[in-house]
């Protein structure tokens, strides 16, 4: 891979639900490899289901996605061969909760990537200490806050040597006082040079961290603007309306 | 009237003949639990397919199977089926008239483990990379399993009971070969009584085992996930 491919590509992509509701309206967008980006706008406004779209856990209905120049959107694609190579991280955190963490950081270092035990378990360690979560590989999701959960679900993803992650409202589902521990892992992914697309309401990370600001609203990209930009002088009413309802007063 | 025989019902309490019956019911159980669960698998995974055609065979097979009595099943495989050409023997017709009735009621069991894991933890494996099968073995069967140990547990004491239809087909299980014993010695009450207890034995020694595997099973999980994900 060429540092000129990008790493995403989003081609006229259309997704409809029932054939009187659609979701994503000729979305297109391209994300280079290194970038920040954070897809923010109005609940429903389809950001979820585009970032879903990205990783193929959700088909579109046409156009095309193509993930570091290999096409997900085809019916050849081989999609899990695809998806291994992408992070994900859920709003609900998603741990499995038969496994204990460690077990949920190994399960597909072993049986996607074909590590063995010892390289799996290593690597785990590794990953929990950087996500602060040492010291609790045995327990199981269920016994860890939410906090804790969602930078365990980080780590998991990382385990899989991603060349992007995709974060949905990696937050949404959290206690205030828990929101910067994850931010925080977040952050410095972001400053590491990871490929990022994450779906949030924190602007404060987004200002911090994204180098490009996506606005959806029912299903279109509105406005796709450089983060300082788009923060101080929103080009479109309805970006403009969005940003005097979330932004501190 | 001839009242109560107490020393023929304690010769026949611990007679081998019905000892082996109780042995044959036992396995009869054990191998329905085990062929109908491998068998009920399949037909839940059928009936959840996106394939409307492949969803349908298997509601088809869980209404045919679960609409009819077991008793009629087994007589139309032993006695009807041989009129086309299809000749089993008893135990074979027992073997398969009981599997193919229990595939349908634990396929519905498992279908409704299955469908009780949350749709998240499916994307969160594919998003991982798993492949459908995997998914399926690490994922969602560890964790359906939570719900379906406790029904399955309620079909292993209902088979218990269920296997003396067989004795209609003459398989030599328990409830048969009392009937035989009765045929020879008329003690009708005792030897029935006897069979009794011996059924009363084998389900009260499952429900003990059944509860252990419950605890163990609600232990694996930590504290959380007892009082449900």
């Amino acid at each position: 891979m060429s540092d000129a491919m990008p790493m995403f590509e989003l081609q006229s992509v259309n997704k409809w639900y029932s054939p009187s509701f659609q979701v994503l309206k000729n979305c297109c967008l391209t994300v280079g490899k290194g970038e920040v980006v954070v897809v923010c706008g109005p609940s429903g406004s389809g950001k979820s289901t585009l970032i879903k779209c990205m990783n193929a856990l959700e088909a579109v209905t046409d156009g095309r996605i193509l993930v570091a120049g290999a096409e997900v959107t085809t019916p050849k694609a081989d999609l899990p061969a695809l998806r291994a190579r992408v992070g994900m991280v859920f709003q609900s955190f998603e741990l499995f909760s038969h496994m204990t963490i460690l077990e949920n950081l190994c399960i597909g270092q072993e049986k996607v990537l074909g590590r063995s035990r010892e390289a799996a378990i290593a690597k785990a360690n590794l990953l929990l200490e950087r996500v602060g979560i040492a010291g609790q590989a045995g327990k199981y999701p269920g016994q860890l806050s939410g906090g804790q959960q969602q930078r365990v679900a980080i780590a998991r993803a990382l385990a899989m040597d991603p060349v992007a992650m995709l974060f949905d409202e990696p937050t949404s589902a959290l206690d205030p006082e828990m929101i910067n521990e994850v931010l925080d892992v977040m952050v410095s992914l972001a400053q590491e040079g990871m490929t990022m697309v994450v779906v949030t309401h924190e602007m404060g990370f987004a200002r911090k961290v994204a180098d490009r600001i996506v606005f959806m609203d029912a299903g279109e990209i509105v406005e796709v603007a450089p983060s300082e930009t788009f923060f101080a002088a929103p080009q479109t009413d309805r970006a403009r309306a969005f940003l005097s309802k979330i932004l501190p007063h | 009237m001839k009242g109560w025989n107490w020393q023929g019902f304690f010769e026949y309490l611990t007679n081998t003949y019905l000892f082996e019956g109780a042995l044959v019911t036992l396995g009869l159980t054990a191998f329905s639990m085990t062929a109908g669960l491998i068998l009920g698998f399949f037909i839940a995974v059928l009936r959840m397919s996106r394939f409307r055609i492949l969803s349908t065979i298997a509601s088809l097979y869980i209404w045919l199977f679960r609409g009819t009595p077991l008793l009629v099943q087994l007589i139309i495989i032993y006695t009807g089926l041989p009129q086309v050409g299809i000749k089993l023997s008893v135990i074979q017709s027992t073997l398969l008239g009981l599997a193919l009735c229990e595939a349908a009621y634990l396929s519905e069991i498992v279908r409704a483990g299955i469908t009780s894991v949350p749709r998240g933890q499916v994307n969160a494996a594919r998003a991982i990379g798993m492949r459908e099968a995997q998914i399926m073995r690490y994922v969602i069967m560890p964790q359906a399993l939570r719900l379906i140990i406790p029904p399955l547990g309620n079909s292993v004491n209902s088979v218990l009971k269920t296997t003396s239809i067989a004795s209609i087909i003459s398989m030599e299980e328990l409830l048969r070969r009392t009937q035989v014993l009765i045929q020879e010695k008329f003690l009708v009450l005792e030897l029935f009584v006897v069979a009794a207890i011996y059924y009363l034995i084998m389900t009260t020694a499952w429900e003990f085992v059944q509860r252990r595997i419950e605890a163990r099973l609600g232990k694996a999980y930590g504290q959380s996930a007892m009082t449900g994900l």
